[in-house]
């Protein structure tokens, strides 16, 4: 059996050939308006996030060094060449890429169950569901970290001792003394603390499913799973696409978990932590740029690759397409 | 009308504020940017402001509580001209970087006179940077070797009378036992790399006044693998014990008080820590008696240990408003008073000798003459403006301790910190 549903054009959209539709007066005035409201708030975003980006770019081509402001030298992409080539930043890439992968994967399975869960739940437990399962995303994340870490912390944790009959788990471990242990245990707080998020973002996507196409499939004898898999998911993929590719740009920018629990020990140094350390450890302006740049440009292409080759549309998540 | 008096309102209201500033009279306030301790310098604060009569007043702010992210914040602070720092405790290998650029106002001959009186060498050494002193010693800290009684009797040895390294693996390897170090992988990893390399002779850097290109290391030496011999093999055997790589001052003083606590190297802090412990009731009465101190653990028989050196220096900031004040405020908490009373309540000892005699600094530090003397032997961290990355880059190659060995890790690292200070690799 087959049920294909294909999405409406929104209302108000002419289809075929695309041209500037001409507009009258009124909208051309609500235009304006819209201008002057979101205006100053553009501009201050420009002055907040284009000016410090132009100013890396442009940092980033000087050997610069906080405590010697008088030896500022024109390198080129001279520090470019000295990241690329060196395994430090290659080895933070992977392990950033590792981090990202794994932790966004697990975040939409749990997500999606959450989500269905508390989509699911009687009305009358909607609200305490959902705050609850809200919590941990109301933590700071520095705060999730420390706690995290002590809870594993071969002194203080109590990990250890709870878990002692599992295989491998012993109270000598030492959980951040190795990469593998040390990486699960970033990437569960990680996964803990922001499972919420993707799990309200597709609640919002499972919410504008139309209820008359489930009834309908379960009318023409579709088991749950072909119901969730051919008509569920297919009509909210705009959700689950925006939730992958909002949870992956901030995967990919982990700092705080690592920062705390190893600061970069093992052998899990991410991209960020690489930046901070060379921009604000080491003061070394035009290094630390040259990788905030490339960090920044890895970001863009996540971005590039889920909304062309994916197609996410972010305007149609919101439901504004509808 | 009403238009009329709210804008006036708002206009009052947003000028209120700017003419409090401009009609601001009195003493200037001089801010000290404090590391975090157990309130001791908030209140040599309240009695210098006191002390001054009205001259000036001393307000603290705490900084971060590690010393490279004290570093970081105060960098860039005085990178940006910052005039709110007038005063602040610095780590002293962090001393060298903030000196080379003029970031520190250039203490005056006769304050400088004045306050290296009496004073350790080690606190002056350093404070100084190219043969001239660049901030006021305050506190100067100093590692010892802190061993339980008990255990030491067992193997047939007396640390009072000096004990080498090996001498103490090997009892607490025969004992089954673990030895408290540093091995995380963080500043103190460094303190001991540096304590070890020094008392075999050698140096981490051997022109520390050269410029980034230029510094020379001395890790790939005999000094270096005695020393890589050491940590790997205190984290290769296990008397490290499985928290090693991740041991730092307090997880090694935690070790050290448990049952199984038997030698270890760490700052006087332990002691009142320890006494506190037992006084809350989270320790046992009787660990206070069957702790013993003495100088660090040399790497050769019969030869000096040269003990870690640490403690707080005062600078004062090129770009506070009151640099004649600061200094003034500095002489006054540097007085011997106010570092006796230091010692003896917060456990951070007196970088000028008379305070040692103390009544209340003798009562509250039995070990005080131990340290003075540690204090003497004691060698500073490479006194060099890249210290950060000559750290950081000893951090990188001899963490975690079980890694290390002696035929590899002193060259390794030495190839590596070379290539980090010429630009070549990142850290």
């Amino acid at each position: 059996m087959s049920t294909h549903v294909e999405t409406r054009a929104p209302a108000g959209q002419r289809t075929g050939r695309p041209g500037r539709p001409v507009r009258s007066d009124r909208a051309r005035a609500e235009a304006r308006l819209g201008w002057l409201l979101a205006g100053p708030a553009f501009v201050v975003m420009l002055a907040v996030t284009l000016y410090p980006i132009l100013q890396a770019l442009y940092d980033s081509l000087f050997q610069y060094r906080l405590t010697a402001p008088d030896d500022q030298k024109f390198v080129g992409l001279g520090n470019y060449q000295t990241v690329l080539t060196d395994q430090v930043f290659w080895s933070a890439l992977l392990v950033t890429l590792l981090i990202t992968v794994v932790t966004v994967v697990i975040e939409l399975i749990l997500g999606f169950a959450l989500a269905l869960v508390m989509h699911r739940a009687i009305t009358s437990l909607r609200g305490v569901l959902r705050t609850a399962i809200l919590v941990p995303y109301g933590i700071i994340t520095v705060v999730s970290a420390f706690a995290w870490f002590y809870m594993f912390d071969i002194q203080s944790g109590f990990v250890n001792h709870w878990f002692d009959w599992v295989p491998g788990i012993s109270p000598d471990l030492n959980w951040f003394a190795q990469q593998g242990t040390s990486l699960f245990v970033i990437c569960a707080s990680e996964i803990w603390k922001t499972t919420p998020f993707i799990s309200l973002l597709l609640l919002a996507g499972l919410a504008q499913v139309p209820t008359e196409l489930e009834e309908a499939a379960e009318v023409d004898g579709a088991t749950w799973w072909q119901r969730f898999a051919r008509v569920i998911v297919p009509n909210m993929k705009a959700a689950i696409m925006v939730a992958v590719l909002f949870r992956a740009l901030d995967a990919f920018r982990i700092f705080d978990n690592v920062f705390i629990m190893t600061n970069g020990a093992n052998g899990t140094t991410v991209l960020s932590l690489l930046a901070y350390r060379t921009s604000i450890g080491r003061l070394e302006i035009g290094l630390g740029s040259a990788i905030s740049v490339l960090l920044f440009l890895c970001v863009i292409l996540i971005c590039f690759i889920a909304i062309k080759l994916f197609k996410v549309d972010l305007a149609s998540a919101r439901g504004e397409g509808r | 009308m009403r238009r009329r008096a709210l804008t006036a309102a708002i206009g009052l209201a947003l000028l209120a504020p700017l003419a409090a500033c401009s009609g601001e009279s009195g003493p200037p306030t001089l801010t000290w940017y404090i590391n975090p301790d157990d309130g001791g310098q908030a209140e040599i604060a309240q009695r210098c402001t006191e002390a001054a009569d009205g001259a000036y007043r001393i307000a603290t702010e705490v900084l971060p509580r590690d010393a490279a992210s004290q570093r970081e914040q105060l960098a860039r602070r005085l990178a940006a001209k910052d005039s709110s720092i007038d005063i602040m405790s610095l780590d002293p290998p962090f001393i060298p970087e903030l000196a080379e650029p003029g970031f520190l106002a250039p203490v005056p001959d006769d304050v400088a006179q004045a306050v290296s009186a009496d004073v350790v060498q080690g606190a002056l050494d350093a404070s100084t940077w190219k043969d001239k002193l660049v901030a006021v010693p305050f506190w100067a800290n100093t590692q010892l070797l802190w061993y339980r009684k008990s255990v030491a009797e067992a193997a047939g040895l007396d640390p009072s009378e000096g004990v080498t390294w090996q001498q103490i693996i090997d009892a607490a390897k025969d004992q089954d036992k673990l030895l408290g170090v540093q091995g995380a992988k963080a500043e103190s990893l460094t303190v001991w790399v540096n304590a070890l390399v020094e008392s075999a002779g050698g140096h981490i850097v051997e022109n520390p006044e050269a410029s980034a290109d230029e510094v020379k290391l001395g890790l790939d030496s005999e000094a270096g693998k005695k020393a890589a011999d050491i940590i790997g093999q205190i984290g290769r055997d296990g008397t490290g014990g499985a928290g090693l790589p991740t041991a730092d001052e307090n997880a090694s003083m935690v070790t050290f008080q448990g049952d199984r606590g038997s030698f270890m190297v760490n700052w006087p802090f332990v002691w009142s820590a320890t006494n506190a412990g037992v006084e809350a009731g989270t320790l046992p009465k009787d660990l206070v008696d069957d702790i013993g101190w003495a100088i660090y653990p040399s790497v050769e028989e019969g030869e000096d240990a040269r003990p870690p050196y640490g403690g707080i220096s005062l600078g004062v900031g090129a770009f506070s408003n009151y640099v004649d004040q600061a200094y003034e405020a500095a002489q006054c908490i540097v007085g011997v008073d106010n570092q006796a009373f230091y010692m003896a309540t917060n456990g951070n000892p007196a970088s000028n000798t008379k305070a040692y005699d103390d009544p209340q600094v003798k009562e509250a530090f039995p070990m005080a003459d131990v340290i003075r003397q540690s204090l003497e032997q004691a060698a500073p961290r490479p006194q060099t403006p890249y210290y950060n990355e000559v750290s950081t880059g000893l951090q990188e190659t001899w963490h975690p301790p079980a890694s290390v060995n002696p035929d590899t890790t002193p060259k390794e690292s030495s190839e590596f910190i070379t290539a980090v200070l010429r630009g070549e690799a990142l850290l």
